[in-house]
């Protein structure tokens, strides 16, 4: 277990010595044992169930997570993960035969999973938890040797998971470095089998050009604005809460897939935005600073960019709901905001906290433009019973995920790939894909002296070139030939 | 009969602002939705496969031309592949478009979840000069299969073929979508300044580095087939006949696919100390058999890599080693194959990919060594083993790491689409062929969908303990508990 002790720091001779030991233990074929890696995922399990009330209270402290979301959002996903692992590791592991192609016939073929050897994760913030354990138990489940940077940002989080993880697996193989960007720095320095990271764009950029030095694969879940396009025809009671759920409900709003602004029409936005008051007063009370079901904002730095949004000349004025804000407790109350204008801050960049701007335009089609104006998000909403605007929003919308008449839930999908598109990411997981994530593919051919194609080799002549023309073709009587016909 | 719209292509001179007007119109011919469509996507691979019929005989000229192959050998690897991938890109196309319907656990009733791949964007593929053809036309066939606009960048070190391709590619595919820019490094790096939605590169490691951290800053998605140096295990096999099949296969592998100069050729071979002399005298014999015409080889690709292996075997220990062939003419760029026994494990010729017609041959005391002598090595494309011992080929399979692993046989996995083609650590990483060239020019979107008929308040603030209760009996798919819970008959 590496981290801060007393003066020691994590700089680049420790991190080398981290590596160098998980080299070893991956090397000894440790890791790539099922018996290895079940009892890991169960010793991760374990985890979750001793130690729940610990985790949400460290939530609670680094985020004043409500202990349902801590429950629903991590504790549980985390626990259903691991175990839909456990239950499929075997099938998982085996190799997949493949019908082989008849330019190689006879031969037999099959795709084999190995693990890639020594990776890298890099968690965030506003699921600390979740964030971290979820990748960490796709690596373990294709056999790797993992190191875990839990964000600085989370710092009970991160302790928590220095202080537990190694008493649940086997700490010889799976390490836990705390710190910020002088020890992920010097993590990323080393050479890695893969790294994945969970963040922001920016950080995104540099993860993937210092894994270009080693020719690291990388898997980047960033983020993006998530956008929910409304139509006037839905139920309008069950649509508003479920996005206010996937909004305030998730961190408030500091999350990658919740709805970061809407889209409804003129006509229609006077009707959202009573029904959106009505339910947050439903949800918070009529003082969601004091609520106790929200969140708070994660620290100063993101209060305060949470606030300039708010404070921008031409915005500060369109706000028709919330608004209020408390510095000394970093809590920001459920707010609207209608037709902001659109090089605005809050229109720019990712807001990930809980400021939702309504943009109305005439009809619904005209959202595309908006919507495509953006760099790809990670998740895009669309609520309507038209089918045809749902399959135009479909065919029209490229983002990570796409759900129709509710938000956020794909996540929780296991068989589904949970990752970004563009700006909003590289790679997916979840499930089996966390597997693929961190294996490779590899693929076995063999072949035996059964059969000779002499029209291969040289010297060659005109007859060989229509036999094997034949032979790439398919033909069954070049084939015939080709097997048999000596040169 | 080329898919145009009323625009004349190809003939215009590439400037630093044409090259960003060419990619521009790429980009705005994707954004209009044209590629997307399966009727597109259908003629585009359609008028490949016209192409590689029509102008086969240039084609093979032109390969003659850049790098000395023989007809025969230009068909078999680049012409003729290309053909059999396009032929089943036509035929699984409307399949590999389709949604991929999901199953659900019981709590996310009532939804609807299906994988819808979509097309990328705009995509450069960047391609290597030994299979001048071949390297660029597969990914393009995925990338088309794909839904995708494409630039794609020859080898400026083949230039009769990126000649070949700027001219004819235009006449058949649409321009508006898929364009041919040449030139050499200026010109990638001013490509690769560019935003692109994926770079697919094959080549050096070296220049793999450049182009990720150049698709770092805009996070784009990279495929690099790259090289390595890889081993051929020669087992003892029992009979006669199967040993002289599986020198064949070896040296069709070492110096009948480009002059050795191919990421998947094999590199070096390793075998015991008491069969290295037997496997000299099979190879010396079928070097005779086959290749004594040096019409039916290929050439070294130019100056440069010719001076390189020259340079190979300059160290004295190094050209001491050579046991068979070594004479070279610098006018025709060709080098005879050579074998080499037991050259120096740390000169360049063992520590870097030779990609030329230099065969090391290292001897070890067990075959078995040949294991821990991978494993102390980077990751290749491919390892090759030849040998009957099934316990034997598991281990390798097990213990060792690399893109692909091929037994008794040599080079013809490029030809199977059924598995995957690609890399691992410095081989590279991203795969394709078959349907693996779709999927890696796809985005592969997950889709859910719910209604509004049934709903569950215990999802909403403000929440409570009973809450909590019923939602730990769903994520346990305790049903009874939760309905018991639900009524109020259970805690």
């Amino acid at each position: 277990m590496e981290g801060k002790t007393s003066n020691e720091v994590f700089n680049r001779e420790k991190a080398e010595a981290t590596v160098k030991e998980l080299r070893q233990s991956f090397r000894a074929g440790k890791t790539k044992t099922y018996e290895w890696r079940a009892a890991q995922l169960e010793g991760i399990a374990r985890l979750i169930k001793e130690k729940e009330s610990e985790i949400t209270q460290a939530l609670r402290s680094d985020l004043a997570k409500p202990e349902m979301e801590s429950y629903l959002h991590e504790i549980s996903l985390a626990k259903s993960a691991c175990l839909f692992a456990l239950k499929n590791l075997k099938k998982w592991m085996k190799p997949e035969k493949v019908p082989a192609a008849i330019t190689t016939f006879p031969s037999s073929a099959q795709i084999v999973s190995e693990p890639l050897g020594v990776v890298l994760v890099i968690s965030a913030w506003n699921y600390p938890f979740l964030l971290s354990i979820d990748p960490v138990i796709g690596a373990i489940v294709a056999g790797n040797a993992v190191v875990l940077k839990p964000s600085e940002i989370a710092p009970a989080t991160s302790e928590l998971f220095a202080k537990i993880l190694p008493e649940y697996v086997d700490s010889s193989s799976i390490k836990v470095v705390e710190g910020g960007v002088p020890e992920t720095t010097a993590l990323l320095e080393q050479k890695w089998d893969k790294i994945f990271y969970t963040g922001n764009g920016k950080v995104g950029r540099i993860v993937m050009a210092a894994a270009a030095k080693n020719l690291t694969p990388v898997s980047l879940e960033l983020g993006g604005k998530s956008p929910v396009l409304v139509d006037s025809d839905v139920n309008l009671k069950v649509a508003v809460k479920r996005i206010a759920v996937g909004k305030w409900g998730c961190n408030n709003g500091q999350a990658c897939i919740a709805p970061d602004y809407i889209i409804t029409t003129k006509s229609f936005a006077p009707q959202l935005v009573e029904a959106l008051k009505v339910t947050l007063e439903r949800f918070y009370g009529k003082n969601p600073l004091e609520s106790a079901d929200l969140s708070r904002i994660v620290n100063l730095n993101h209060f305060k960019h949470l606030t300039d949004m708010l404070d921008e000349e031409n915005v500060s004025d369109k706000i028709v709901c919330g608004g209020q804000t408390d510095e000394k407790q970093l809590k920001i109350a459920p707010t609207l905001l209608l037709d902001v204008p659109h090089d605005s801050l809050i229109m720019k960049n990712e807001i990930f906290g809980p400021l939702l701007p309504i943009v109305t335009v005439d009809k619904l089609e005209d959202s595309f433009e908006i919507i495509n104006s953006m760099s790809k998000p990670l998740a895009a909403y669309v609520f309507t019973k038209n089918k045809k605007l749902e399959q135009e929003f479909l065919s029209n919308v490229s983002a990570g995920g796409i759900l129709v008449n509710d938000v956020a839930l794909h996540l929780a999908n296991l068989y589904l790939p949970f990752g970004g598109v563009g700006e909003s990411g590289i790679g997916a997981y979840h499930g089996k894909f966390s597997f693929d994530a961190f294996s490779h593919k590899k693929a076995v051919l063999s072949r035996g002296f059964a059969g000779e194609a002499g029209a291969r080799y040289p010297p060659y002549t005109p007859e060989k070139q229509w036999i094997l023309k034949g032979l790439i073709n398919g033909s069954i009587v070049a084939l015939f030939l080709a097997l048999f016909k000596r040169f | 009969m080329a898919l145009i719209t009323g625009k004349k292509c190809g003939d215009e001179e590439m400037g630093a602002l044409g090259l960003e007007t060419e990619v521009a119109e790429a980009r705005t011919t994707f954004d209009s939705g044209k590629t997307k469509g399966f009727e597109w996507r259908k003629s585009q691979l359609e008028a490949l496969l016209r192409l590689l019929q029509e102008k086969e005989e240039d084609m093979l000229k032109v390969l003659k031309e850049d790098l000395g192959k023989h007809r025969v050998e230009a068909y078999r690897d680049e012409v003729g592949a290309l053909t059999k991938s396009v032929d089943n890109a036509l035929l699984n196309l409307k399949k590999w478009m389709a949604p991929e319907k999901v199953s659900l656990p019981l709590v996310a009733v009532p939804t609807v979840a299906e994988i819808v791949p979509e097309p990328l964007g705009v995509v450069l593929v960047i391609s290597s000069w030994n299979f001048p053809i071949g390297l660029s036309l597969e990914p393009l066939i995925g990338a088309i299969a794909a839904g995708n606009a494409a630039v794609l960048k020859p080898s400026e070190l083949a230039p009769a073929t990126s000649e070949f391709l700027a001219v004819e590619i235009p006449k058949y595919l649409d321009c508006e979508a898929i364009k041919v820019i040449q030139g050499g490094p200026q010109v990638a790096e001013q490509l690769l300044d560019l935003k692109w939605d994926k770079i697919f590169f094959t080549g050096s490691a070296q220049v793999g580095r450049i182009v990720m951290t150049a698709a770092a800053k805009h996070l784009t998605p990279v495929t690099l087939e790259l090289g390595g140096k890889c081993p051929a295990i020669f087992d003892s096999l029992k009979s006669s006949r199967d040993q002289r099949m599986a020198v064949g296969r070896v040296a069709g592998a070492k110096w009948g696919s480009c002059l050795g100069q191919a990421c998947i050729g094999i590199d070096y071979l390793l075998v015991t100390d008491e069969y290295a002399p037997t496997l000299i005298e099979l190879l010396k014999g079928v070097i005779k058999e086959f290749f004594s015409n040096s019409e039916h080889l290929a050439r070294i690709v130019n100056k440069h890599h010719f001076q390189r292996l020259c340079n190979l075997l300059q160290d004295e220990s190094v050209a001491a080693s050579v046991v068979h062939g070594g004479s070279v003419n610098a006018e025709e760029l060709f080098i005879e194959p050579t074998i080499l026994l037991n050259p120096p494990l740390d000169k360049e010729i063992m520590t870097e990919e030779i990609f030329g017609p230099l065969l090391p041959i290292i001897t070890l005391k067990k075959i078995e060594d040949s294991i821990e002598f991978l494993r102390a090595r980077p990751k290749p494309l491919v390892i090759y083993a030849f040998t009957h011992d099934e316990k034997f080929k598991q281990r390798i399979v097990d213990d060792t790491s690399s893109g692909c692993v091929m037994f008794n046989d040599t080079l013809i996995q490029y030809l199977c689409d059924t598995i995957p083609f690609g890399g691992v650590g410095q081989s590279g990483f991203g795969q394709y062929h078959g349907k693996f060239s779709f999927d890696n020019f796809s985005n592969r979107k997950p889709v859910g969908r719910r209604n509004f008929l049934i709903e569950f308040s215990f999802r909403y603030p403000p929440w409570n303990e009973k809450k909590l209760q019923l939602l730990r009996h769903i994520y346990r798919f305790d049903y009874i508990g939760f309905v018991l819970c639900f009524l109020g008959l259970k805690r």
